[in-house]
């Protein structure tokens, strides 16, 4: 929990338990924000130097850029928080493009009226997820909007990663015959906020996967080198989404094998019991490698030896033939074709 | 229509004049309506079908089935597997699925 | 999950497929009515496992396919209401009404919540005093004792700011409705496994005498769905027509007596339009004049509905057997996933989706081979 005591307004803060629109207002409010709660937190120089924004050094090789917005809800979930997602997701989806992630920033929009206490909670995630990942929030922002008018708390992530010369993989860049590995179990992120979803709700210890992924990422390019095609973090639309996506981008087709798709035991009893399909279920700490078949076991080794790859699985191989389709071979050995979902999927009775 | 999945009944209370229970579904618990099965008990397997237990499983039945099942065949068994070219390798050792 | 993943092994599912091939020596035709069913045999490819000439044809078994569009629109009527908290079964929210579906109404501010029970309705009641809270109760025999409970519970309990708009269909009229077409080509059935623990199946040997039909009453995971196809098959190749139950692990001939008692407390047989096949005699449940007060089409006056079917859609004939997806002029052009015509398009397992997703790979697979 931030230090309360040295506040300096003779109102201190302290007194306020909840945001005010004066929060976001520029004034000594956010001041007193910044500097009682974001910067110890968040804790690095160039944050320190408060400027409109911050300088840092230019790092060797090209600059990769990323953003995302965070509006899930609840806000604390089982296994993470709206703050482990906005460092993570932000973390991973540069390291799927092969950089390195190094400084983040952090917009906030907060609802007049959401406690402080909250607030205080979700930075220090953010703030231990940074830590984990090895990057830097260095510059950030935060606007305030009237009772009704937001979902308690909205954060905007952006971060810039660098990706070393020889580099180059991306979601076009998958070929037939590439072998398709998956870091571990899916649909347990969507599973667990389901698990406290009203109307929906049930017991068990699901927990979500939110973790960053960089470390991992870079196992793989090490292990894998050119033979690496693509990489990608399955978030919302699952595991089922992003697989299409790839295909679409490389104009390749897809064949999976059901059978080894990781699935935790109580995930698959969670999805049965409200009809859902895990490849369409949100993830938000595993990775898709698109790997030549040749470098495939030596990548899944490598993975497996890593704490968040220890369920690292090959799933299926990417191919000539039905191009922009996903085509899996069934429990019972016949086979499906895996449409992509139109929207959310949605809980059924039928 | 007609989505229901087998769980096991761990407790059973009741809630404003109302027969319910809690129901654990491979590791996923949740409450359901236990009205239309009043003979019940606690260690039962049911059936569930939108949060209401529907009929008792008869255990010793399900098991006679799938013992049915794996005497079927046993001629294909003695002549050898045919020649198939999408068999698969062993499963990995992950505990995806298991019951 | 117990008595779940047992019945979806790989390796027993290839000895019923070896056992179903030893029984058959002509083309069959067979429907499964209900849509739980023709979801598990569309997911898995089961009917890519049978011998050739066994056909299956899948029949009006889906609540949401079959849900009248007049319904539809009532219930988006009522949803779009300020001061009503909607609720319903996830599958019904993308199903087109005549201008809109649901997610359309909560874009426009309307509150429609996704329950996974009708007692999370009642609980909701309970819980926004101020609001009308309405579940939309569709479903065949397996979801009518649930919905009829949350009615009872709700009289025994005082809850006045609750109701149902009931829309419940049931089966054996619809399998003679569908036996009695003069373009039938079903030769017997797959009874409803679920609809069954409800009901029993006591029902079906004067349908099986009247028509000649073997009824086989199904459960709904691979193995099962493979055994109940087993068990038919081996009648039509004797020439028999019986009634037998191969979900007996669930279902009883008499079904479950207490959930009979509270459907006929609650709810009273009533004719009742399938949408896309048209007025189906005694084939639904609607509250009775007993529980009026809940029933949501008495509590909201809804009169400015203009309910105009699409003439292009054809999905009554496909839900009926007598049309094959593919055969419909609009399919794949106006009429797709994104853009559905007609229920069999929206739900996953209607037919006509079904189709879209595995018919073009078919296709695709024999051209690869041509």
């Amino acid at each position: 929990m931030p230090d309360f005591s040295n506040w300096s307004c003779p109102l201190p803060l302290r007194d306020y338990p909840a945001i005010v629109m004066g929060h976001g207002g520029g004034g000594k409010l956010s001041q007193e924000l910044i500097e009682h709660l974001f910067l110890p937190a968040f804790h690095n120089e160039a944050l320190a130097n408060l400027g409109d924004g911050s300088v840092v050094a230019r790092p060797a090789g090209r600059i990769a850029m990323s953003t995302d917005s965070f509006v899930v809800r609840p806000l604390f979930f089982p296994g993470g928080s709206i703050g482990d997602l906005a460092v993570n997701g932000t973390v991973n989806d540069l390291a799927m493009t092969g950089a390195r992630p190094l400084y983040l920033s952090a917009g906030f929009i907060l609802e007049e009226g959401f406690p402080l206490a909250d607030l205080a909670s979700i930075v220090d995630r953010m703030a231990a997820a940074a830590r984990v990942a090895g990057v830097e929030i260095i510059t950030g922002d935060t606007k305030v909007v009237e009772r009704g008018h937001g979902d308690g708390c909205y954060i905007n992530t952006s971060g810039v990663g660098v990706v070393p010369d020889g580099v180059n993989i991306g979601p076009s860049r998958a070929r037939a015959g590439d072998a398709i590995l998956v870091s571990g179990t899916i649909a347990d992120h969507g599973m667990a906020i389901m698990s406290v979803r009203e109307g929906l709700e049930f017991e068990s210890t699901i927990m979500s996967d939110c973790a960053a992924l960089n470390g991992l990422a870079q196992v793989v390019l090490d292990a894998g080198g050119d033979s690496v095609h693509a990489m990608r973090d399955p978030t919302r639309g699952g595991l089922g989404a992003t697989l299409h996506e790839i295909a679409q981008a490389s104009n390749i087709g897809i064949t999976l094998d059901e059978v080894r798709l990781p699935v935790r035991a109580e995930v698959q009893a969670a999805c049965d019991l409200l009809g859902l399909d895990p490849l369409f279920v949100a993830n938000e700490g595993k990775m898709a490698v698109f790997v030549e078949a040749s470098a495939a076991e030596r990548v899944l080794a490598a993975m497996r030896a890593h704490p968040l790859g220890k369920d690292a699985t090959l799933i299926g191989h990417a191919v000539d033939q039905h191009r922009h389709m996903l085509v899996a071979r069934t429990a019972v050995g016949a086979h499906r074709v895996v449409a992509a979902q139109i929207g959310e999927q949605l809980p059924r009775i039928c | 229509m007609c989505l229901a999945v087998p769980g096991r009944v761990e407790q059973i209370t009741e809630d404003a004049g109302i027969r319910m229970g809690k129901v654990n579904f491979g590791g996923v618990v949740k409450n359901v309506c236990l009205a239309y099965l009043p003979d019940i008990a606690v260690g039962d397997y049911t059936i569930v079908h939108v949060g209401f237990a529907l009929s008792k499983i008869d255990e010793a039945s399900a098991q006679q089935t799938l013992a049915t099942f794996r005497e079927m065949g046993i001629l294909e068994e003695e002549l050898g597997p045919s020649d198939d070219p999408t068999a698969e390798e062993p499963h990995n050792e992950i505990p995806h699925r298991v019951s | 999950m117990k008595y779940l993943t047992e019945f979806r092994d790989g390796e027993l599912a290839a000895k019923l497929a070896y056992e179903i091939k030893q029984v058959v020596t002509r083309p069959w035709t067979i429907m499964e009515v209900c849509g739980g069913q023709t979801h598990t045999i569309i997911r898995n490819g089961i009917d890519q496992l049978l011998p050739e000439g066994v056909e299956m044809v899948h029949g009006p078994g889906c609540p949401v396919c079959v849900t009248p569009l007049e319904m539809i629109d009532r219930g988006l009527a009522i949803a779009a209401q300020p001061d009503v908290i909607f609720c319903s079964f996830g599958d019904m929210l993308r199903v087109p009404g005549t201008d809109r579906d649901l997610f359309r109404v909560k874009s426009e501010g309307g509150d429609v919540r996704i329950v996974y029970s009708p007692l999370d309705a009642v609980q909701l009641a309970i819980k926004n005093p101020s609001k009308q809270v309405v579940f939309f109760g569709v479903g065949f025999e397996t979801t009518a004792p649930a919905n009829a409970m949350a009615v009872y519970m709700a009289r025994m309990r005082g809850i006045r700011n609750f109701s149902m708009l009931a829309s419940h269909v049931l089966v054996p009229p619809a399998m003679r409705a569908i036996l009695e077409s003069h373009d039938n080509r079903v030769q017997a059935f797959l009874g409803a496994g679920h609809v069954c623990s409800v009901m029993g199946y006591w029902q079906y040997p004067p349908i099986v005498e009247q028509y000649h039909v073997p009824v086989v009453v199904t459960g709904f995971e691979p193995l099962d769905i493979m055994e109940g196809l087993r068990r038919t098959l081996v009648q039509l190749e004797k020439g028999e027509a019986k009634i037998d139950n191969a979900y007996e692990r669930i279902v009883s001939f008499d079904g479950n007596r207490e959930a009979q008692k509270v459907l006929s407390e609650v709810f009273e047989v009533c004719d009742r339009p399938w949408r896309g096949i048209g007025v189906i005699p005694q084939s639904g449940f609607r509250i009775n004049p007993a529980y009026r007060e809940f029933d949501a089409e008495h509590r909201f006056q809804v009169t400015n509905i203009h309910t105009v079917e699409s003439t292009l859609c054809r999905s009554g004939d496909v839900l009926r057997g007598a049309l094959k997806p593919n055969e419909c002029p609009s399919f794949g052009k106006e009429c797709t996933p994104r853009r559905p015509l007609g229920a069999t398009m929206v739900s996953s397992e209607g037919a006509c989706a079904a189709y879209y997703n595995y018919g073009r790979f078919i296709s695709i697979e024999e051209l690869a081979h041509a």
